[in-house]
């Protein structure tokens, strides 16, 4: 299940920032501040998909690095949250 | 304005005619009202002619007394009344009243020291006969343009690319590595130009060719002192000088045989000029503006009420989304470059306007914020720094969330993330490149869509070049200074004075003039100390006090708002040009070679799917889009509209 999400995180990620479909292009653990993917602006477009489409809300405390900032954060993050839910 | 073109050939060789004639005839927007030709051993000199001054006994290419100082002139030479005083009351004899003729004198009479003496915007060829010398010059900002090619016997040159490649001496190519540069910098930086084998002339330089030796030198740059020798003084007294001397700038500009108008953006700086000109000017004032159905972009509302206040005889024109998508093209015709915005093509409206209304001449505010500490980029520089010293801070970094008021944030906007956009390079604070390396960064972006082979083309890393090519001194300037510098030397003469500026008023043969890029106004500024420019985060304060009994307080106390045009969404939708569906296909993007199509077609997708499209999407949008036209225009020689 859980792999099931962080590949749809991962392809978020991939088709929105990278253009691509190629999985090589963007490591699980990646830091997406650090490589230049996303940018402040950018991160709107992540909370919307986590919210929308993943189904999870996100509060304002929780949006930090070390809840978004790689394909891995995000899936930890968004299981946690729908595990508490 | 005007265009000059002109070939040199080192045998001796003379040019031939016809082919001058046809470099000309490609600057016919630049100078509708007549054209001149000067051809003898060795050199060809070629004129397209916007008459402002002297309207009737103006033609160039003019000379001196023997015909053997001849020159081809673009632009304005504003303090030409008291130097041609000073050149009659030394023996010079004049045959014309325009301020070109003084040039020639003031080479006969200085030498190469003539350039120190011109208060002007200007871009020239001046043949000497007697040396076999020929001396191509800049004005100091990079107001006007100046473009050579090296060939294999000489050299070629004019006033854009198009009169260049028009010779058929020169095939366009773009040069990969001068579109590395505009994908940090927003534009080249001199010598280098987006096509491969074209060089601009920087500004403030001059190029000479003597006895078959070229040397390019630097006659003027932007200088500031060391920290610690800045001018300070009674605030009081420094207000009333920048407003004086601005108005003198400003007055001297006036100097036409046409009528001149002002752009009026609804902003500070344009404002100023206004509100100067109206104690100066007579009759009623035109002024122009544009307006845009985008309320985030709109400024028709502090327009308004700057005319109202000024009671200026007012000229509006609204911009659309399809107007942009429709002019677009024309728009990259006319920079002969890609741009990373669409802020130009309102601008080519804007001077379309202008021209409908008979006036010729306008006065704009561009250079203010170069000039007089304007930019957001430099209270973000002033914000880094004080973080820099205590880089674990939580709540100096915070500070930057004051930085963009007309921006839509919401709580996303956590001080995290601007922290990690703002922290680039936050560890070298005494890097001369500092203030920039974040916005550089940002730009670079556009660069992910670049295809694979296109990528290796490109040579060296173009920061590494700038940091390589600063003043010596640049270390021991404040790093305000730097910042100003910085733009100097890269957005303002290559993106701003060119695709916002020249480029779009010459699209409309209109001839523009910046009162803020008065040489001597920049060298008082340039001496300040920078807390006269920005107090705290308060931008251009010296200018606003200068200014506050002269204007509306909502205008004075107005947060700053960059110009901007709407981007990608004028080129998306059910109504978008067929053009954009065609240079934005996989198949004419994989034939150009220069973007990969499967990133692009996904980019384009993703901003038809957005809510709010994201920024840096935008810009690669533009820029993909406007390298596809300028390929499709220039190089392919295929027309779009």
């Amino acid at each position: 299940m859980t792999d099931d999400l962080r590949e749809q995180v991962r392809a978020f990620i991939l088709e929105n920032y990278l253009f691509t479909s190629d999985p090589d292009a963007l490591g699980l653990d990646d830091s997406l501040l650090g490589r230049g993917i996303v940018d402040s602006t950018g991160m709107l477009e992540i909370i919307f998909f986590i919210e929308e489409q993943l189904g999870v809300k996100v509060k304002d405390e929780e949006m930090i690095p070390d809840n978004l900032d790689s394909v891995n954060k995000i899936t930890n993050f968004v299981a946690s949250k729908r595990q508490a839910a | 304005m005007c265009g000059i073109a002109g070939l040199y050939h080192a045998s001796g060789e003379t040019p031939d005619l016809e082919v001058l004639q046809r470099m000309v005839s490609a600057l016919g927007h630049r100078g509708p009202d007549g054209t001149g030709f000067h051809v003898e051993h060795g050199i060809g000199l070629g004129h397209a002619r916007l008459s402002i001054i002297d309207l009737d006994g103006g033609a160039q290419p003019i000379h001196n007394e023997s015909k053997d100082v001849w020159i081809t002139y673009n632009g304005e030479v504003f303090n030409y009344l008291e130097l041609r005083r000073m050149l009659e009351a030394r023996g010079h004899r004049f045959y014309t009243n325009t301020d070109t003729e003084v040039i020639v004198h003031l080479y006969e009479e200085l030498g190469d020291r003539f350039l120190e003496e011109l208060n002007g915007q200007f871009s020239f060829a001046l043949w000497d006969r007697a040396r076999k010398r020929l001396v191509l010059a800049r004005d100091r900002a990079g107001i006007l343009p100046l473009y050579y090619a090296r060939l294999q016997d000489g050299l070629i040159f004019a006033s854009e690319a198009k009169a260049i490649l028009a010779s058929r001496r020169i095939d366009a190519a773009l040069d990969a590595t001068g579109l590395d540069e505009l994908m940090t910098f927003w534009a080249p930086v001199a010598p280098r130009t987006v096509f491969r084998g074209i060089n601009q002339l920087g500004p403030g330089e001059m190029l000479v060719l003597e006895s078959g030796k070229e040397t390019i030198r630097s006659y003027w740059h932007w200088q500031f002192p060391a920290v610690g020798e800045h001018r300070r003084g009674d605030e009081q007294v420094l207000q009333d000088e920048l407003r004086t001397r601005l108005a003198e700038a400003t007055e001297i500009r006036l100097r036409a045989d046409v009528p001149v108008g002002a752009y009026l953006s609804g902003g500070l700086d344009s404002s100023s000029l206004v509100a100067l000109l109206k104690e100066r000017v007579p009759h009623a004032l035109q002024t122009f503006s544009i307006g845009f159905d985008d309320v985030g972009l709109d400024e028709s509302s502090h327009q308004r009420t700057v005319v109202d206040h000024l009671r200026t005889a007012h000229h509006h024109v609204q911009c659309t989304l399809s107007d942009i998508a429709r002019v677009f093209p024309k728009t990259i015709r006319h920079t002969e470059s890609p741009v990373l915005r669409t802020a130009p093509a309102p601008m080519q409206l804007l001077s379309r306007l202008v021209r409908n209304s008979d006036v010729k001449v306008v006065l704009t505010g561009e250079g203010a914020d170069e000039v007089l500490g304007g930019y957001d980029i430099f209270k973000e520089a002033k914000v880094r720094h004080f973080w820099a010293r205590q880089p674990r801070s939580g709540w100096r970094p915070a500070l930057l969330k004051r930085l963009y008021p007309y921006l839509d944030l919401t709580s996303a906007q956590s001080a995290a993330y601007l922290k990690e956009f703002f922290g680039i390079g936050l560890e070298r604070p005494e890097d001369p490149c500092f203030s920039h390396l974040p916005r550089w960064a940002t730009t670079a972006q556009c660069k992910l869509f670049w295809a694979d082979d296109f990528r290796r083309a490109v040579e060296g890393s173009a920061v590494e070049r700038l940091r390589a090519e600063l003043p010596a001194d640049i270390g021991r300037w404040h790093p305000f200074n730097r910042a100003e510098y910085l733009e100097s030397r890269t957005l303002l003469p290559s993106y701003l004075l060119s695709s916002q500026g020249d480029r779009m008023l010459m699209a409309s043969s209109v001839e523009g003039r910046f009162p803020f890029l008065d040489h001597r106004l920049i060298e008082f500024a340039n001496g300040l100390h920078p807390t006269y420019k920005m107090r705290v985060l308060r931008e251009k304060h010296l200018l606003k006090e200068a200014m506050k009994e002269r204007l509306p307080s909502s205008i004075i106390n107005r947060h700053k708002q960059p110009y901007r045009a709407p981007d990608a969404a004028a080129f998306l939708g059910a109504s978008a040009p067929e053009y954009v569906r065609e240079l934005m296909g996989k198949s004419t993007l994989a034939s150009y070679g220069y973007f990969d199509p499967e990133k692009v077609t996904r980019l384009v997708a993703k901003l038809q799917r957005a809510r709010v499209p994201a920024a840096r999407d935008n810009m690669a949008f533009v820029g993909i889009l406007s390298t596809q036209l300028w390929h499709a225009q220039f190089v392919a020689g295929v027309s779009v509209d």
